[in-house]
């Protein structure tokens, strides 16, 4: 017996719309880069949860098999991502990304 | 034969190719002979279908060679007409064509030049074909056109002349002045009448009242484009200029072919003329007053081929008065002769040119008669049939325009025979100063004098004889012919016919004749006094001039005319509008383009400032706006 | 009963972990708070009876990933005085800017029609057998992609993490 029987769709998607907005706030408040990184992974978390909410609605379970693999990708994406941080840190000392700002006019 | 007619413009179509393309790597002789035997074929052609016509009844034939313009409802056929006056026409381009060439592998064999001389002969040729062959007035005009260009190419031959490339742009601008009402003609005409076909407009035309507005409109603006190209008052002054070319391309061009081109299109159009009696008696009169000034402008100029030319210029006159009358035949016949004597002129006055060395003053001439005697033989004919002597073909040719003149306006008889009483005068002037009397010129002309080769005198030989009997074919009834001429070109001119009756009684006819020969012998005698007796010489260049006299010598300042009141007024406002209109304001447009797109970007692009965290603003706000917009 | 309260108290932890992510001045202090939140959406998962991905989400989000974090942050030696901050006005613009997402976000989703479902229920497709079904007979190619993926990802890693040869 699944919560989606008790609790309405509705409600998911208004936590996961705020958790998401949540995400964006990170993404622009801060200016450390790991900090932008965990608020996209917050995003992507948000959106997770709508879709396994949806999949639970439609007793489908295509969206669970894509929320897996969305996991697999941001698993693969973090990897790569902190690896890049690491670079810059290492040319600019400094993860501030008010720093990375040569790609103008 | 005549469906060969389409052979008669290609020969020497194909002839100016091969010259024109290989011209450089053939031999001259291999030239000449391309070159005068293209021609050559032409007229044997030409001759076929004369003679086929002759015995022919139906005696207008069409033949269509392909269709040339189609655009929706308009059809215009690539079409050829070949009637007495287009096959005669033929008769004369190819056949004086033929000598001409003949005369020019002499007169043209030391000319670098050479081959590029045959070139755009044959090249003239072909679109002179291409005028009298037409079925309608866009070929006409295609061939118009195309004579005017080869003029200004054979103009210009000698183009390391600066001179000389002026007169070149001279003749083709004036041509263009005339060739606008040409243009104007044709589309009033096909405005009129939906279709440009002799036959069709010519047909339609019958239904129109004589004197019809839109007839006086469309036939004065055609004769704009005669005056243009055949050099009447005032668009004539191309044509004393033009002499700058070789003397082949003056007898040939200016003399048999290109400037009767007006002639033949009015004749052609006879119907259309005789319909507008308003642009008839325009004509009339335009043709005497060209025909009394360029003749008194002759009088007094000394370069033997600037006689010639204001001969040319007055003859056409007379060609123009004939026109005006109502006289098509006598206007068709006075080109015939015209063709053969004014031709023989000019290659005599280059055979003298050439065996002086090039000098063209008759000042420097005298006593030529018995260095060159062939050329004085046939100079001598060409000069009395010119005047009119009784028995050459100027004389029929003249005689018959004057009788009509004479019928319909007092007046324009009197400008006739004054300008006869003034031809004579100069041209025997012309003969005497420059063959008879005492050498004048420098002893090393006297010791390069020779006769012509023959390759330059059988052509002239063959015009005197031209021009001693060319008038038979004319010989009218009060004298006993029967005008052959007159009756072969009747299906041509049968519409107007109206006008062309005689109403002369052989008497009044007789006296005509007599008060003309008078006149004639008067003058001779005069001229004769003058320089063959009184041994009197044109004044020198040093000399001083009395007023009357300078003014005729410097041709009546029409060139300075013009040149002080239409070129330089346009040159001014070409100018003006040039630094206004072009550098300022078309360049400033244009650049203003380009500088504002470049302002422009300089301002947008300060939007990429590098700047994540702006970046991921910029997102954010974005897919805001969007959804924004998708929930409205 | 319960399962509301249950999804109350999670949502307000979620939410709650998820503002103190953000807001937290000692970026450790943050990947904490991170894993927590990762812990309440896993609860979600078993309040929404999908018992396969809340152990995956565990295993892989809080076990593997925020440890990444955790040794990175680690690495660089981050805390609270080498932060650094953005001005007033530029935090002020970002809250609105993410406020009018907010706004928008519910706007467009308020009129949208519930969708009725087709399949008839079935509380048990979260189930791993059920799942594993679907994953290895429709979705094979994309397993077997995915396997190259981490591959590329971790080949990818390596490259760019090590040091130049001096």
């Amino acid at each position: 017996m699944s919560a989606i029987e008790i609790v309405p769709l509705n409600w998911y998607l208004l936590l996961s719309t705020v958790l998401f907005t949540i995400g964006v706030l990170g993404v622009l408040f801060r200016r450390n880069a790991i900090i932008i990184f965990m608020s996209v992974e917050l995003m992507l978390n948000a959106v997770n949860l709508l879709l396994v909410a949806f999949s639970s609605y439609l007793s489908d379970s295509k969206g669970q098999v894509f929320v897996f693999f969305i996991m697999a990708v941001a698993a693969a994406e973090v990897a790569v991502g902190l690896a890049i941080l690491m670079m810059v840190y290492r040319n600019t000392k400094s993860s501030d990304i008010n720093i990375l700002n040569k790609l103008k006019w | 034969m005549i469906k060969l007619v389409y052979l008669v413009p290609l020969l020497p179509l194909i002839g100016f190719l091969i010259i024109g393309l290989f011209g450089k790597k053939l031999s001259k002789g291999l030239v000449s002979v391309v070159g005068c035997g293209s021609v050559l074929g032409a007229f044997a052609v030409s001759l076929g279908i004369f003679f086929e016509l002759t015995g022919k009844v139906e005696k207008s034939v069409t033949i269509d060679l392909f269709s040339w313009i189609t655009a929706g409802k308009l059809s215009i056929p690539f079409s050829f007409l070949v009637d007495p006056l287009s096959s005669l026409f033929l008769l004369i381009i190819t056949g004086i064509g033929f000598l001409i060439h003949l005369y020019s592998t002499g007169y043209m064999s030391h000319d670098e030049g050479f081959s590029r001389f045959f070139a755009y002969l044959n090249l003239f040729i072909f679109f002179m074909l291409l005028l009298v062959l037409g079925s309608n007035y866009l070929i006409m005009f295609v061939g118009w056109e195309g004579v005017g260009l080869c003029s200004y190419l054979l103009i210009g031959f000698w183009f390391k002349n600066t001179a000389y490339n002026n007169a070149a742009k001279k003749a083709f601008i004036m041509n263009r002045i005339g060739d606008l009402g040409f243009l104007l003609g044709i589309i009033l005409i096909f405005v009129t009448f939906g279709s440009t076909s002799y036959h069709e407009v010519f047909l339609m035309a019958k239904n129109f009242t004589s004197g019809a507005p839109v007839l006086t409109a469309i036939t004065l603006l055609l004769f704009v484009g005669a005056i243009g190209k055949s050099a009447q008052l005032p668009l004539y002054t191309w044509l004393p200029d033009a002499m700058a070319g070789p003397t082949p391309v003056s007898a040939l061009i200016h003399a048999a072919t290109m400037v009767t081109a007006g002639i033949y299109m009015i004749a052609r159009s006879n119907i259309l003329f005789t319909l507008a009696p308003l642009s008839m008696e325009i004509i009339a009169m335009v043709g005497a007053c060209t025909l009394l000034f360029a003749a008194t402008i002759g009088l007094a100029q000394n370069d033997i081929k600037k006689v010639l030319a204001y001969s040319t210029v007055s003859q056409l006159g007379y060609m123009f008065l004939a026109l005006g009358v109502g006289a098509y035949t006598g206007a068709v016949f006075h080109v015939m002769t015209h063709a053969f004597f004014k031709a023989l002129l000019f290659l005599g006055a280059g055979s003298v040119i050439h065996a002086m060395s090039g000098e063209q003053d008759i000042r420097h001439m005298g006593g030529l008669k018995k260095y060159l005697p062939i050329t004085q033989l046939t100079f001598l004919l060409g000069t009395l049939a010119i005047v009119g002597f009784p028995g050459f073909s100027g004389f029929f040719s003249k005689d018959e325009i004057l009788a009509h003149a004479y019928e319909h306006n007092k007046l324009l008889w009197v400008f006739g025979v004054l300008g006869a009483a003034m031809t004579t005068f100069y041209m025997f002037r012309l003969y005497f100063l420059t063959f008879k009397g005492d050498f004048r010129g420098t002893k090393d002309q006297l010791h390069h004098l020779h006769e012509s080769p023959k390759n330059m005198t059988i052509p002239l030989m063959v015009l005197a004889a031209l021009s001693v009997v060319g008038g038979l074919v004319g010989i009218p009834e009060v004298l006993g012919g029967t005008h052959f001429l007159e009756e072969f070109l009747k299906p041509v001119f049968e519409d107007s016919s109206f006008r062309l009756i005689h109403h002369l009684s052989h008497e009044t006819e007789y006296i005509l004749m007599g008060v003309a020969v008078t006149v004639m012998t008067v003058s001779l005698y005069y001229a004769y006094t003058v320089y063959v007796k009184n041994k009197t010489l044109p004044a020198d260049e040093s000399q001083e001039l009395k007023p009357l006299h300078k003014l005729v010598y410097k041709k009546y300042l029409i060139d300075e005319l013009y040149d002080n009141a239409i070129t330089q007024p346009l040159n001014f406002i070409s100018g003006g509008l040039h630094k206004v209109i072009d550098n300022q304001l078309v360049d400033g447009i244009v650049n203003g383009v380009g500088t504002v797109v470049n302002w422009t970007s300089s301002k947008v692009r300060l939007v990429q400032t590098g700047n994540i965290g702006f970046y991921i603003f910029v997102m954010v706000i974005s897919i805001v706006l969007i959804l924004f917009t998708s929930i409205m | 009963m319960i399962t509301t309260y249950l999804f109350y108290f999670l949502s307000f932890l979620a939410i709650m972990f998820a503002l103190m992510v953000v807001f937290s001045k000692n970026p450790v202090h943050s990947v904490l708070y991170l894993v927590l939140t990762f812990f309440t959406i896993a609860g979600h998962y078993v309040l929404l009876n999908a018992q396969f991905l809340a152990a995956v989400h565990i295993i892989v989000y809080a076990g593997a990933i925020m440890v990444l974090f955790l040794f990175v942050i680690m690495l660089l030696n981050l805390n609270k005085e080498t932060e650094p901050h953005k001005g007033v006005w530029l935090k002020a613009s970002a809250a609105v800017a993410s406020g009018l997402l907010l706004v928008v976000l519910v706007g467009s989703l308020k009129g949208a029609e519930t969708i009725v479902a087709t399949n008839a229920f079935n509380p048990n497709i979260g189930l791993i057998e059920n799942l594993g079904k679907t994953l290895f007979t429709d979705f094979l190619l994309p397993f077997e992609v995915a396997s190259i993926l981490l591959i590329v990802a971790m080949v990818g890693a390596v490259m760019l993490g090590k040091r130049s040869i001096k």
